[in-house]
């Protein structure tokens, strides 16, 4: 017992030690691919753009992307493309460790990335600046991003904050399956920024599945739909939100619709997000 | 005790066992509501959040619960007897792989769509059923004229297999959104939103039941075999295309409304037989009733054990389901 923890230990330091020496050892990165979509923003935020070389299946942004070869994603990173493509730094997710063990015994540094907070995004972009040698310009980035963030948050200080449900999924033309944002992650903090109280803040988790009893009983003011993409809505029909007549937001007419990827891409175009939700919560 | 009496006595049991539950149901939950605010027709509907509670949130999820529970159990004894193997469910003969695959369908590739105020999802999932039910009845009757319940079972077998694959190919080039709804549709879900799907579903599970209701003694005779019953001069053929289809298409109905909801299927009939015999004409009433009384029972659970979280009902029938059921194998044997 005690041996296995402590092997397991060993190996934790080794993998840690590895990982850093890696990055290090690539200083600056000349040849980047980017398996995270927020990163590949943050990488074209900060101008390591022309050396990115490989991006995600699901990269849409900047239109740049549409040049660049596809690797796979979080689930199936097409290993053998990606070291065709000779990178010296791999942008990956933190759950993606088989991947990252791989890249490590062919001598490429990782960089790892994690959703998390807003406030996380300019610290993410100030790690990866490091990591690649753009310190300055990463910098910069970051504290333009922080500026637009606490210039939404001055603006709307004082003001009344309107009980907010914030959904970001839902069965076209029904109620069913009405997942909002819980009381963590960075559509939270994108609300609590642009001056909402998210009616499930009390919930300890990123989603909450909505249901219809619970909405009813949290009564938000405000509801507010984020959609990726604009094929999904629901047609011609009738809103379905119209059945829950007691809802302040139903009686007050008070449900928008966001339409966009920046939405719910927690990379520099997040504060696009805080600024869009701030308009509405706030007009 | 005569047969009539033991059909009034198990009938009446489970009959207020499934009321019950009915009743009761739609007061529990993880809001406190004023049943007497809630019922008081002096306040406004659009006013009275306690109403709304009742009749938008709860009742159309225990009248969902009660028909999908009442149906998955009712063709669970109906498929058990058809094709006299008693590890039978309403899920064996493919109906629930077809279903889910049409579900999946509607999901990744198809926006908006639907008839009145209903959404593609639950067509598309009856359509797949319908589809999974056609395959496995031509199957059947290539063979042989009449309906080889050999054939039946190792062709729904064989299509849950070839759905599967399907689904999986189909969820491959999904994105995330699309996957986790997916799955999400598989663990079930009662929090059906409106009147609309359950009054949709209503008219095939009303047909389904009605030949259920003349199914019984065909039943009865169809467990023992084919040849047995047709010595005793029922049209044997006849009496499997009919149990089989009005199986189908109840499993068809229930899962487009509810999702697949698993072990209800093969936990209320046994159960159910445990309780009142292996008589048809007891069984099949006793499990439809209790099947009802059982799915309302376990979604107050999957609203109320982690509230304001939501369990997938699919889960707790599960959880509920199988160690019970294991626990009825040991203590019979």
């Amino acid at each position: 017992m005690k041996t296995t923890r402590r092997l397991v230990i060993a190996l934790l330091l080794a993998a840690a030690a590895t990982l850093t020496a890696g990055a290090q050892a690539s200083l600056p990165a000349r040849r980047i691919v980017s398996l995270v979509p927020a990163v590949t923003e943050m990488l074209f935020a900060i101008g390591a753009g022309p050396r990115v070389v490989g991006v995600s299946s699901f990269d849409t942004y900047p239109p740049e992307v549409a040049s660049r070869a596809r690797v796979g994603a979080l689930v199936d990173p097409d290993l053998e493309r990606i070291l065709a493509l000779r990178p010296d730094l791999v942008v990956v997710y933190v759950s993606q460790d088989e991947l990252r063990a791989q890249l490590a015994r062919a001598g490429i540094a990782s960089f790892v990335y994690q959703h998390q907070g807003l406030a996380d995004v300019p610290v993410a972009m100030r790690r990866l600046g490091q990591a690649i040698g753009l310190e300055p310009e990463a910098d910069r980035a970051a504290r333009e991003f922080e500026q637009r963030v606490a210039r939404v948050r001055t603006a709307v200080a004082g003001r009344r904050r309107p009980a907010t449900m914030l959904v970001f999924g839902r069965a076209p033309r029904s109620l069913r399956n009405i997942y909002a944002s819980g009381g963590t992650g960075f559509l939270h903090d994108a609300l609590d920024a642009a001056g909402g109280a998210n009616v499930f803040a009390d919930v300890p988790r990123e989603s909450v599945q909505a249901s219809i009893e619970l909405i009813l009983a949290r009564a938000p003011e405000v509801i507010i739909e984020l959609r990726t993409s604009e094929l999904v809505g629901d047609g011609n029909a009738p809103s379905p939100w119209l059945q829950l007549a007691s809802v302040p937001a139903v009686r007050q007419g008070r449900i928008h619709t966001l339409a966009g990827d920046y939405l719910v891409v927690p990379g520099p175009r997040l504060a696009d997000a805080v600024e869009a939700l701030a308009r509405v919560l706030h007009p | 005790m005569s047969l009539r009496r033991r059909v009034w006595i198990s009938v009446a049991g489970f009959g207020l066992l499934a009321m019950g539950a009915i009743l009761i149901a739609p007061a529990i939950g993880s809001t406190p509501v004023s049943l007497a605010r809630a019922l008081d027709g002096a306040i406004p509907f659009a006013d009275n959040v306690d109403a709304q509670i009742f009749f938008v949130a709860r009742l159309p999820r225990t009248l969902a619960g009660a028909l999908v529970g009442a149906a998955l159990a009712a063709a669970g004894v109906v498929l058990q007897a058809l094709l006299r193997n008693p590890l039978a469910t309403p899920f064996t003969l493919g109906v629930s792989a077809g279903a889910s695959l049409g579900a999946m369908l509607a999901i990744m590739a198809i926006g908006p769509f639907g008839i009145g105020g209903l959404s593609g999802v639950p067509l598309a999932s009856f359509a797949g059923s319908l589809c999974a039910v056609g395959v496995v009845y031509g199957l059947a009757r290539i063979r042989r004229r009449g309906l080889s319940t050999d054939v039946l079972l190792l062709a729904g077998v064989t299509m849950n297999a070839f759905f599967s694959a399907l689904i999986l190919f189909v969820q491959y080039f999904a994105d995330f959104a699309q996957t986790f709804r997916a799955v999400r549709w598989l663990m079930g879900d009662l929090d059906v939103g409106s009147y609309q799907p359950i009054l949709a579903a209503l008219p095939l599970l009303a047909a389904a039941f009605a030949i259920f209701a003349w199914l019984p003694r065909s039943l009865n005779l169809l467990a023992l075999g084919a040849e047995a019953a047709t010595t005793r001069g029922i049209d044997v053929t006849r009496a499997q295309r009919l149990a089989f289809f009005s199986a189908s298409v109840a499993t068809g109905a229930a899962v487009s409304l509810g999702g697949p909801i698993g072990f209800i299927g093969i936990v209320v009939p046994h159960l159910v037989r445990l309780i009142v015999g292996a008589d048809h004409r007891v069984v099949l009433p006793a499990a439809t009733l209790f099947g009802a009384a059982f799915l309302v029972t376990c979604d107050v659970a999957a609203r109320t054990i982690m509230a304001p979280m939501v369990l997938p009902v699919g889960v707790i029938t599960a959880l509920i389901g199988g160690p019970f059921f294991l626990w009825l194998l040991v203590k019979r044997a």
